[in-house]
């Protein structure tokens, strides 16, 4: 086990490697520079911009520059810092994590905790009303993106109802009940957004998932057996579809931490997913490679966790 | 375990798409006005008066922090508050709330010293600017105090010329500090800049967005290559209206008003909350619609839309006209592939003279059959985002010439009678053409531009225009990031301008802009040796205008280099170096009904005034 697991560490290395070196190389060949706002505007002119560049380094070629970066990142664990607030990216991430774990986790315990008991009762009322219902949510779910049920939830809850605000204001600090109840408010529309989506997806692979294993011939046994209906469902369909479904969750744990790019844009969360997008626009490599280096390792480790998981939740596997 | 793997496979897919995605997307030039964050330089003099009145009766006196929370809503995050280091005209403005240059520009391009830090403009009259040109003496108002405590001197202004003058320091505002010899401190509030030859534009350095002074005791071990270090890039100590409680870089900026502010009564407002990110029409619905904000920065949204918003009756939108032209391009030179490696060359390097577009009665022809009224629509008209127009320099007021050059109607029949007098006859297609050097040449055009939904209905309007003419147009629209790049590898660029015409909109960065209209002299024309660097995008060469441009540079009297700016206009226009088409407001924001005291300027960032800004 002990092996396994040290050998899979090791193979993970070069595909990191693969991964920083290839986001560096799109970075650095796309047409775009952080000069770029300043491109048409003859206040500043070419040299004062050449100038900027070499302050930044970005004079150097870019096979010159990712090595670099790799060389602070592995010798002392820096990112670097950002090209436009000159901060260390580090600390960029830092401040941004909060609302990111708070908006976008929140949005994933939720999908969770009602995709299981919708997925679930799906499953055992196959081709009821209530199946039919939550299929038919579920599509319209995953089959709109983002972008666009965010917009009707402004246009209906922020617009016209004006029920919750949908400028989101990082500045309320929580110190009592009535700041904590501002907070909760102005998260709900990109978390209902987030949840939407999420649950539906969710949802159809618990239903798929049970679905696949209530006619397998272990519960024919276990009903036999005499067993209760409520422990044929829960000791033995419900635990064997999970397995898949807890991979699932797991696997999408990394994308909680890089944020929402559409929804936080669109409710102006100040997430990481929003750092993400302001840093493209404005070129900031160092914060790009930051957060797609943290979400790489991410991505790698969890499927690490999930395949050790595995080992525990379904006895049939063994790693050597 | 089939779908497992694919969602893995999915995650590590997604990194690279997104990147790919925003790597292709990131506009490499904005295709929109240009902020214009230089500090202007006005055509006029000042009135030699004492320190000049603000531009508009100042609101009742208010007191200072009675009108509660001022909130604002710019759709791109401020990343940084020094203004030296700025990266956009989000951190100029985020800044201009906690810094001031020592005079502002007014509305109508002339220096403001109200909402600066000077206690008047120096003019020759009152003995501020040498009768020789060499030199400017500022004086600052007494007793003034940065947020904290400290006293503003004359060795704070000498500091900001060398920190943002020094090349390590690679400030974004160094150009406004050329030319400069010597900045030396008079006494405690007199400051001399001297510059290395008789200057005509003396309000440039210290003046304005570019302008705006830094305080020594704070950022001294932080000049040259530290300057990135400097904790006071994020934690300013200013001496403008408010100062900076907390600051979270591209989210959110909140201030306070400064106590030691020059005007005891204000700023009206207590704090400030300027938010960032999000986009254009959201921000355009906060305000006009909503009412959740007070003031929205550069709402690029379509005319029709934003005038519905606006119809809610909850705001106003703020505009002014701005010295920024959309238009089109008349290419000079022949850019035919046949041409091959002296395509768009000049003649004095190899090049030809574009068959059909060297004459100008085609190009006269062309300038009438546009149809500037259905353009201007497009943008809204005067109140929205801009209106047709038929000159080049189309601001300030005082520099617009009044000459009728007889081409700004919409006349098809005179069009078509000019074409057919220059020789132009339909063939069989009902496509123009001439024999020329032996070889027959059909009218066809390719018209160039950007991707942008407003420009490809401009482009319709002019090519329903021009085929009536018996001209074959070919559209074509370029991605942004391509369009505008200096790539000197790709053939679809503006700089390369291997079309026969091309559209995008250009300005003057101040009032007297020489470098705006240098962009037609001869010595800049765009040559392949230069990798394209130059601005003459037309290889527009005439020696009268080129004549006109260098009295620029030393005509000292304003009054004469008004008649200059003039008629280097009437050039353009008559010659139809370009057709002018629409005259773009700059800046077009949204403000609250309730919201007093904003006053809209082409030549400032938005927050200029923010000082006399007020809710009674």
């Amino acid at each position: 086990m002990n092996q396994y697991f040290i050998r899979r560490l090791l193979f993970a290395m070069p595909t990191l490697l693969a991964i920083s070196f290839i986001i560096f190389a799109v970075l650095s060949l796309a047409p775009n520079d952080p000069m770029s706002q300043f491109a048409l505007n003859p206040a500043v002119p070419q040299e004062v911009r050449d100038n900027i560049r070499r302050s930044l380094g970005l004079d150097q070629p870019w096979p010159i520059r990712y090595g670099k970066w790799l060389y602070t990142l592995v010798t002392t664990g820096d990112l670097g810092f950002s090209f436009s607030s000159r901060l260390p990216v580090t600390e960029l991430i830092l401040q941004r994590l909060p609302t990111t774990l708070w908006v976008i986790g929140m949005a994933y315990v939720l999908s969770v905790l009602l995709a299981i008991p919708l997925g679930v009762i799906s499953a055992v009322k196959q081709y009821s009303l209530f199946d039919h219902l939550a299929t038919t949510v579920a599509f319209i779910g995953f089959s709109l993106p983002t972008f666009f049920t965010g917009l009707i939830f402004i246009l209906i809850f922020g617009v016209r109802l004006k029920w919750f605000p949908w400028i989101y204001d990082s500045t309320i600090k929580v110190t009592d009940a009535d700041s904590f109840l501002l907070v909760l408010k102005q998260s709900v529309l990109p978390v209902m957004v987030l949840t939407l989506f999420q649950t539906a997806t969710l949802m159809r692979y618990v239903r798929a998932s049970m679905l696949e294993n209530i006619p397998q011939d272990y519960v024919r046994t276990a009903r036999a057996k005499g067993l209760s209906e409520r422990a044929v469902l829960f000791g033995h369909i419900f635990r064997n579809s999970l397995i898949p479904v807890v991979t699932l969750i797991a696997l999408g744990i990394p994308t909680i931490f890089t944020g929402a790019l559409i929804t936080e844009q669109i409710f102006r969360v100040p997430g990481i997913g929003s750092l993400l997008v302001s840093s493209f626009n404005s070129s900031d490599t160092p914060v790009i490679m930051g957060v797609t280096i943290i979400f790489a390792v991410l991505v790698v480790l969890f499927n690490l966790i999930v395949d050790v998981l595995y080992g525990f939740l379904d006895p049939r596997i063994k790693y050597s | 375990m089939n779908s497992v793997q694919r969602k893995r496979i999915l995650l590590l897919a997604s990194l690279a798409v997104i990147v790919l995605m925003f790597a292709a997307c990131a506009p490499a030039a904005q295709p929109t006005p240009v902020p214009p964050t230089q500090a202007p330089a006005p055509t006029q003099a000042p009135a030699a008066t004492q320190a000049p009145a603000p531009t508009q009766a100042p609101p009742a006196a208010s007191g200072r922090g009675s009108c509660g929370t001022l909130k604002l809503l710019w759709w791109q995050a401020p990343t940084i508050l020094n203004p030296h280091l700025a990266q956009g005209t989000k951190d100029y403005d985020a800044s201009r709330l906690v810094y001031l240059p020592l005079a502002s520009v007014g509305p109508d391009g002339i220096p403001d010293a109200s909402t600066g830090l000077a206690a008047e403009v120096p003019t020759k009259d009152n003995g501020g600017i040498a009768a020789d040109g060499m030199s400017i003496t500022w004086k600052l108002k007494p007793g003034l105090k940065w947020s904290d405590g400290q006293p503003i001197t004359a060795d704070d202004v000498v500091f900001t010329w060398q920190y943002a003058s020094d090349p390590a320091t690679a400030a974004t505002t160094a150009s406004s500090f050329q030319d400069i010899k010597n900045v030396e401190k008079v006494d405690d509030t007199t400051v001399k800049i001297s510059w290395n030859a008789p200057n005509p534009i003396p309000y440039v350095a210290f003046v304005g967005p570019l302008g705006m002074v830094i305080p020594k005791h704070v950022f001294a071990d932080y000049i040259g290559a530290k300057a990135s270090q400097a904790p006071a890039n994020l934690a300013p100590v200013g001496s403008g209206p408010f100062k900076v409680a907390e600051f979270k870089p591209g989210d959110v900026v909140t201030y306070t008003a400064n106590e030691n502010f020059f005007d005891p009564d204000k700023p009206c407002f207590a704090s400030v909350n300027l938010k960032g990110g999000g986009d254009a029409t959201s921000a355009a619905r906060a305000v006009l619609e909503t009412g959740d904000v007070d003031y929205a920065w550069n709402l690029q949204v379509p005319a029709d839309v934003l005038g519905g918003l606006a119809a809610a009756g909850k705001g106003d939108i703020v505009n002014a006209v701005s010295g920024n032209l959309e238009r089109i391009l008349i290419q000079r030179t022949d850019v035919s592939p046949e041409m091959g490696e002296l395509r768009g060359e000049p003649v004095d390097k190899g090049g030809k003279p574009h068959p059909f577009l060297s004459d100008l009665k085609v190009r006269q022809a062309l300038a009438l059959a546009i149809d500037r009224e259905n353009i201007g629509k497009i943008y809204g008209g005067k109140g929205v985002a801009g209106e047709g127009t038929c000159n080049v320099i189309i601001a300030p007021p005082a520099l617009i010439s009044t000459k009728d050059n007889g081409l700004c109607e919409f006349n098809i029949e005179k069009a078509n009678a000019l074409l057919d007098e220059a020789g132009w006859t339909k063939g069989s297609d009902g496509i123009r053409h001439k024999t020329v050097d032996g070889k027959d040449v059909k009218m066809n055009i390719i018209y160039q531009t950007s991707v942008n939904a407003v420009r490809q209905a401009e482009q319709q309007i002019v090519k329903e225009g021009w085929t009536q003419l018996g001209i074959n147009v070919e559209l074509k629209s370029v991605d942004a990031g391509v369009f505008f790049s200096s790539d000197e590898a790709n053939p679809d660029t503006a700089a390369k301008f291997w079309t026969d015409v091309e559209m995008f909109t250009n300005g003057p960065a101040q009032t007297d802009d020489i470098a705006y209209v240098r962009s037609w002299v001869c010595s800049e024309i765009k040559t392949k040796s230069e990798g394209w660097r130059g601005n003459n995008y037309e290889r527009y060469c005439n020696p009268e205008y080129d004549k006109l441009v260098d009295q620029l540079t030393t005509e000292l009297d304003p009054a004469k280099r008004i008649e200059i700016y003039k008629q280097l206009n009437d050039i353009l226009v008559s010659d139809v170096v370009v057709i002018p088409l629409v005259a773009r407001n700059f800046p077009v924001a949204g403000k609250a009904k309730a919201l007093k005291g904003v006053e809209a300027n082409p030549w400032e960032g938005d927050l200029w005034n923010a000082m006399n800004w007020t809710n009674k």
